[in-house]
């Protein structure tokens, strides 16, 4: 299977990978896809308190679109408000990496990564917020 | 000319998937080349020299096969590969018996045109015991003796598997078989050359072999049909009658010369080559379990032929370890590659879990594999898993302690 460029240069060179601290109040961390299946994403953001997004780890099991897809993404979601990052479609990362027809899902668990990191850290803010209410 | 010569240009990869095809070894190719040009005849020309000097070549590739199996000449059909000789083994005998035995049992781990085949005789109202195979792969003979019923008109169970190599135990189902009245098919693909057979020893009936599997051309393979006690098949392909009217069509004569040539070197060069394919395979396997912790071998190591390792890299893709691994040819066992997402179905046929079914790959030694080759593939397998593990999550949270199975993936 012929890959594209921008997509050999994402699992040759990935960006962002490594781990920010899970337990952090300004991290929201998304875990997607299963063992079982043959991909697993772990994307985390670092949101600063401007809003946006200051940094973006990940962490792939997955064939090399896969790899690429999530490398992506930590790249684009970073300086983005986490309305701009929730907006990200997979439609854009499949014809930015020209991934392959079988390889649509890998840009769709992508997509998926990080919708559940954005949610994950919404969850810790707003259980802050309700312990601030509540003092 | 050595068995180590280098037939591979420098800027090529290092090929390691000896069990999808092999080169043509230079030998065979030499004594196929004439046949093509200057002895071009129809080896069925019985009227004129062309056509005489077409058949003895012909005649002496088919003793070339039979010698190295252990059968006699005359009981050896050209066909067009082990695809085609499978299908009218299977095919042939069940509709040649159907009126007295209409039961076929085989394994869950055959080759895919068995199993097709099996399958389209199903829809033809034959019925099909899948058998499964134990942990190592191999077929429990309990299990089998209990399926072979005296309706049963074919056993048909691999010799060696093309993915995980192993050797079933051929001379105790061809026992069982002869003592029930059915008939034994192995495909002997993959075994033809690198595993001593006999099919007298054996009681092997019928049996597969492929050209491009031992270094022949691509394109040819032989059926080996027994005639004391006589096996009889319907044919798949009517014409001329040729191969005693088991396959009609003209047999391609340099086709069959390659192939005939590949079997006597094979027999020639069989033991020295076992014990020299051993070496590297160990040496291979032993460099790759030193420097790399959770690697597993699927499949059993003693009863295999060496030329072949299946091996799970735990937590690291298969498909993403290939797309690293540039330099080195092999296959991957989670199949990721083909339209299909599925791990293989002979690991997950082994009790492999589908987790590490999906980061094995099949590395497939021979003729022309040199010990430099087997050491740069070892570096590059141990350089890229060992990359491909610091960024896999599942690694850091089984470093972590994590049991990956306490947490609820959700499949996609």
């Amino acid at each position: 299977m012929a890959y594209s460029e921008k997509l050999i240069d994402h699992y040759e060179n990935p960006r962002n990978i490594g781990s920010l601290d899970k337990a952090a109040d300004d991290v929201g961390t998304g875990l997607v896809g299963a063992p079982a299946c043959g991909d697993v994403m772990k994307l985390q953001i670092k949101v600063g308190a401007d809003g946006l997004i200051e940094d973006a780890k990940f962490k792939t099991f997955g064939c090399g679109s896969a790899i690429a897809s999530s490398s992506l993404v930590t790249e684009w979601v970073k300086g983005k408000t986490l309305d701009e990052a929730q907006s990200i479609k997979n439609t854009d990362i499949a014809r930015h990496l020209a991934l392959p027809p079988v390889k649509i899902h890998c840009s769709v668990l992508a997509e998926d990564a990080i919708k559940a990191a954005i949610a994950d850290y919404r969850a810790k803010a707003s259980a802050k917020d309700e312990t601030k209410a509540a003092d | 000319m050595t068995a180590t010569t280098q037939i591979r240009r420098n800027d090529q990869p290092i090929y390691l998937d000896y069990q999808a095809t092999t080169p043509m070894d230079p030998r065979v190719l030499e004594a196929m080349m004439p046949y093509f040009t200057t002895k071009f005849g129809n080896p069925a020309s019985r009227s004129h020299a062309y056509g005489w000097e077409a058949e003895e070549a012909v005649e002496k590739a088919r003793a070339q096969i039979a010698a190295l199996i252990g059968a006699d000449e005359k009981e050896i059909i050209f066909t067009s590969g082990a695809t085609e000789s499978n299908n009218l083994a299977i095919k042939g005998a069940a509709e040649f018996y159907k009126d007295r035995r209409n039961h076929i049992v085989t394994t869950v781990t055959e080759h895919k045109c068995v199993l097709d085949t099996c399958r389209h005789l199903e829809q033809q109202g034959f019925t099909v015991t899948y058998l499964p195979v134990q942990k190592n792969g191999l077929v429990d003979l309990a299990e089998l003796e209990a399926a072979v019923t005296d309706k049963t008109v074919v056993v048909s169970v691999m010799a060696v598997n093309n993915e995980i190599g192993v050797i079933q135990p051929l001379a105790e189902i061809g026992r069982i078989c002869r003592a029930k009245g059915a008939f034994f098919h192995t495909d002997a693909a993959q075994a033809v050359g690198k595993i001593p057979l006999d099919v007298e020893a054996m009681n092997i009936d019928l049996l597969s072999v492929s050209g491009h599997k031992i270094y022949g051309p691509k394109g040819i393979g032989a059926l080996y049909v027994r005639r004391k006690p006589r096996v009889r098949l319907v044919a798949l392909i009517n014409g001329g009658g040729q191969e005693r009217g088991f396959r009609s069509g003209t047999l391609p004569t340099p086709l069959c010369v390659g192939l005939g040539e590949a079997c006597a070197i094979a027999m020639a060069e069989m033991g020295a080559e076992t014990e020299r394919l051993g070496q590297l395979r160990d040496r291979m396997l032993a460099g790759l379990t030193a420097r790399l912790p959770e690697i597993f071998l699927n499949g059993d190591l003693e009863h295999r032929i060496p030329g072949n390792l299946n091996i799970s890299f735990a937590y690291v893709e298969g498909e993403s370890l290939m797309m690293g691994i540039k330099n080195l040819s092999v296959s991957s066992g989670s199949a990721c590659t083909s339209a299909s997402l599925e791990p293989s179905y002979v690991l997950r046929a082994l009790g492999v879990e589908e987790e590490l079914a999906h980061t094995s790959l099949r590395i497939g030694l021979g003729r022309f594999t040199t010990e430099l080759e087997v050491d740069t593939a070892v570096e590059e397998l141990v350089r890229n898993v060992s990359r491909l593990r610091e960024m896999s999550p599942l690694w850091e949270m089984a470093q972590a302690g994590v049991d990956l199975k306490s947490i609820e993936w959700a499949a996609h």
